[in-house]
């Protein structure tokens, strides 16, 4: 039966005082196909039930695992441990982001601005009995930004907000140009103040780091940058499209 | 203690619908989940939501009846008639909202909502976002709820209801961020859940989707209903049971045996790969029983390649991407191997048609509750729809129960017991932990007993070697040892808590299927094969007592509808 190595980073909040960070190693076992996630399981259930981190769909679509390993963000639900190198699986939370315990990053601000950038569809025309038309190609302008499952991987990696911890980030920003780009959208000026400013859009300096850091190869920084140039558009002609 | 006037746990569709309409109506109302909302197990459906829109050139003279027949038809007469009728009713406008509030369904080329065909259905009425519509609907719903200003308790574990003088007036839970117990006061509670498809060791389901919310009602003396009826979906991977959207058939994909035959043509040969799921997934099984599967082994084929490559990453990019990395298998070169999978509780928590319980004060909503609409087998694309059409309905109800009470009490006593009661218990289970069961070992034992035992096909004699399993781990659960006690994010405590909900559950569902001597819908078996409507065109109701289920019946709803042979 094979067997895989892992390095788990641990933090316990209520130990006294830590020096230095902490790994535990611990032997996993399986028979042919072992994720990071299931090899989790295995530790918390078998070897040490004090290990801490998140789980729910485990496949891939909500955005719960997200978690450093081996040196790359990465969904621990998606990440077969025979398509990773080297003797020993090393598993961190997220990195520039609080911690909970353990794996558990403390997502409390990512949600809150999430929230700030007013992430619902505004309308101002009076509402159809039926369906809001939208041509085939204007809803495919929202293909990309709604695949987002708001893992926070784009977040923990963008050097903006390391710098900046006000910044909205990649994952808001995206959020806000999925409604601003969508065709059925009346927000006008209304949603613009939550990003036009200096916690907003002008603190993408177009690193991309968000780019390779998801793991559903959304682009947020592309959206970002049309998000300021409708932002311009808005302020000189009235309108973002 | 905390207080809101209504609370809500669960924060997936079903949740998210309840509390925005009870905010609408002016009740103060909060939301108690476990993960983030928009993490919830809505968000893994992948092929979409039933309406009568009529927006497919094939349904032009589609209706609402025509959409309640071919729910009743699925259910295999067991859904209730009215509760159908009012959820096909309900679907039209419910859809239509939830465009208005932005989900992004794909759309045909004159501007409208798009629709694929699926299971079961007369025509196509599956409204669709690519094959992602749970979680298109699940983010606008959390957004909705965002600005309707709902309170949300995120990462809390609800671990039992407060009852005061037989009433419900609260939850206590578990804050997994802070660490500790507290009591949340309320004038109602709807229960919001989900299904518990992980006390079975093959289900498509989320991992959090235990049940649990199911046995907490169940221990007040809520009775659980038609838990028997067990959704197996036809096609899940091979090696993980994620689910591969009926979406995919309903696109044009087919079911290929060993022999490379499109086998459905023996099952259901006007309807082949879109027979319902019980069919589907019976025709499945009695082809690798009978040496048919792929090599001869325990799986058969689900074959995409002739849509071509376009169709595939237009229509069907999620379960590709999902095929690539979980199966190694992409779908535009390769049959996908696929196995019937748990997938969906048909049974649930016994309510009316507004999510009221024989518990005043209590609601639930969505598939830890059962109407019932889908009877015996739910048709694909009915269960999205449900938690929005029944969600919205128990906000609705919970919020005017609220306003009519008279007076609110002072339940402060109530919760402070209820919290002792917790704190015992995890004491007990403290106590075990050096001597006492391992409660992974049971969990293991519990869901391959589940599987093995109470699977597609059913008889008398397996059954009751795995209830009889089931007994013994409802005993060996009680001495389950605890070996973390305190802490934040505490998953031994949580996961062990839970479990003794979960083999509660269990032990109703297989209860349920040896009690019930008839073959309906997905409850197939091979000693009794046929339906028999003189004794068991009845829902089954089991009440909680510790030494095991006490089962009774209830009349189903007809009217509509005479039951018929169940062709397709």
């Amino acid at each position: 039966m094979p067997e895989a190595r892992f390095r788990v980073k641990r933090y316990d909040p209520e130990a006294p005082v830590m020096i230095g960070a902490r790994y535990d190693e611990f032997t996993v076992p399986y028979e042919s196909s072992l994720t990071v996630l299931e090899g989790l399981f295995y530790i918390q259930e078998h070897l040490d039930g004090s290990l801490a981190f998140r789980y729910c769909c485990r496949a891939a679509v909500c955005g719960s695992c997200a978690m450093y390993i081996n040196g790359t963000y990465r969904l621990a639900c998606q990440t077969n441990v025979r398509h990773l190198h080297g003797d020993a699986i090393t598993v961190e939370p997220m990195p520039h982001i609080p911690l909970v315990k353990d794996l558990v990053s403390d997502m409390t601000d990512f949600f809150a601005k999430y929230e700030a950038i007013k992430p619902y569809l505004m309308r101002n025309s009076k509402t159809p009995d039926a369906e809001i038309p939208q041509s085939e190609a204007d809803r495919k302008k929202l293909d990309m930004p709604i695949d987002c499952i708001m893992c926070g991987c784009c977040y923990s990696s963008c050097p903006s907000v390391w710098g900046e911890g006000s910044y909205l980030g990649p994952a808001a920003l995206l959020k806000a140009y999925r409604f601003e780009v969508d065709s059925r959208d009346e927000a006008g000026k209304t949603r613009l103040p939550s990003f036009d400013n200096e916690r907003g859009i002008y603190r993408c300096h177009t690193i991309t780091n968000c780019v390779e850091a998801c793991p559903k190869e959304l682009n947020p920084t592309e959206a970002i940058q049309w998000l300021k140039g409708a932002t311009v558009r808005r302020r000189l002609l009235g309108r973002a499209k | 203690m905390i207080y809101h006037e209504l609370i809500v746990v669960g924060g997936g569709l079903a949740g998210l619908r309840a509390a925005v309409e009870a905010k609408k109506a002016g009740v103060d109302v909060a939301i108690i989940s476990q993960v983030w909302p928009g993490r919830s197990h809505s968000g893994a459906a992948q092929g979409g939501v039933n309406a009568a829109l009529a927006n497919h050139p094939e349904s032009a003279d589609d209706t609402w009846e025509k959409h309640a027949f071919d729910t009743v038809k699925g259910s295999d007469y067991l859904a209730d008639q009215d509760a159908v009728a009012q959820m096909t009713k309900d679907a039209i406008p419910i859809i239509y909202e939830m465009e208005h509030w932005g989900c992004p369904f794909s759309r045909f080329e004159d501007g409208r909502i798009a629709q694929r065909p699926f299971g079961g259905a007369g025509y196509p009425r599956t409204c669709y976002g690519a094959d992602k519509t749970g979680h298109y609907m699940l983010h606008t719903m959390v957004e909705k709820a965002y600005e309707a200003g709902v309170a949300m308790y995120v990462e809390w574990f609800v671990g039992r209801l407060i009852v005061d003088e037989g009433v419900c007036r609260g939850v206590v839970a578990y804050d997994m961020i802070s660490g500790g117990w507290t009591a949340f006061g309320a004038e109602a509670v709807i229960m919001a859940t989900g299904g518990a498809g992980r006390t079975y060791g093959n289900s498509t389901n989320a991992i959090i989707s235990t049940g649990f919310g199911m046995a907490m009602a169940y221990h007040t003396g809520v009775p659980l209903k038609d838990l028997e009826f067990v959704q197996f979906h036809p096609t899940g991977l091979l090696t993980t049971n994620i689910l591969m959207t009926e979406g995919a058939r309903g696109e044009g994909g087919y079911l290929l045996n060993d022999l490379g035959e499109r086998f459905m043509e023996r099952y259901a040969p006007k309807a082949m790969e879109l027979a319902p799921r019980d069919i589907t997934s019976r025709s499945i099984q009695t082809e690798i029983t009978e040496g048919r599967g792929i090599g001869g082994k325990g799986y058969v084929h689900l074959d995409l390649r002739h849509l071509g490559a376009q169709k595939i990453q237009e229509k069907l990019p999620g379960i590709r991407d999902l095929a690539i990395h979980f199966e190694g298998v992409d779908p535009i070169e390769e049959p996908i191997p696929i196995v019937p999978s748990q997938h969906y509780s048909m049974g649930g928590i016994d309510t009316d048609m507004d999510g009221a319980t024989v518990l005043p004060g209590f609601f639930a909503a969505g598939e830890c509750a059962c109407v019932s609409v889908h009877g015996a087998n739910r048709l694909g694309g009915n269960s999205l729809l449900e938690t929005v059409v029944f969600g919205r309905r128990a906000g609705a109800a919970a919020a005017a129960y609220v306003k009519a009470l008279e007076e609110k009490f002072d339940s402060s006593t109530a919760a402070r017991r209820a919290i002792a009661e917790v704190e015992e218990r995890i004491d007990r289970l403290a106590d075990n932990a050096v001597d006492g069961e391992d409660p992974y070992a049971i969990r293991l034992e519990m869901t391959t007993t589940m599987k093995e035992h109470f699977g597609v096909f059913r008889d008398a004699a397996t059954m009751r070697v795995g209830l009889d399993t089931m007994y013994e781990l409802k005993e060996r659960v009680a001495r389950a040892g605890l070996r973390c006690t305190v802490g934040v994010f505490n998953l031994d405590m949580i996961r062990t808590v839970e479990l003794e909900g979960m083999i509660d559950v269990a032990l109703g569902i297989a209860a349920g299927a040896l009690n019930r001597t008839e073959s309906r819908g997905s409850h197939s078996r091979t000693d009794h094969p046929d339906r028999d409507d003189t004794n068991w065109l009845k829902h089954t109701l089991a009440f909680y007592q510790p030494e095991g289920p006490r089962l009774e019946m209830k009349p189903v709803a007809l009217g509509m509808f005479e039951p018929q042979e169940r062709t397709y």
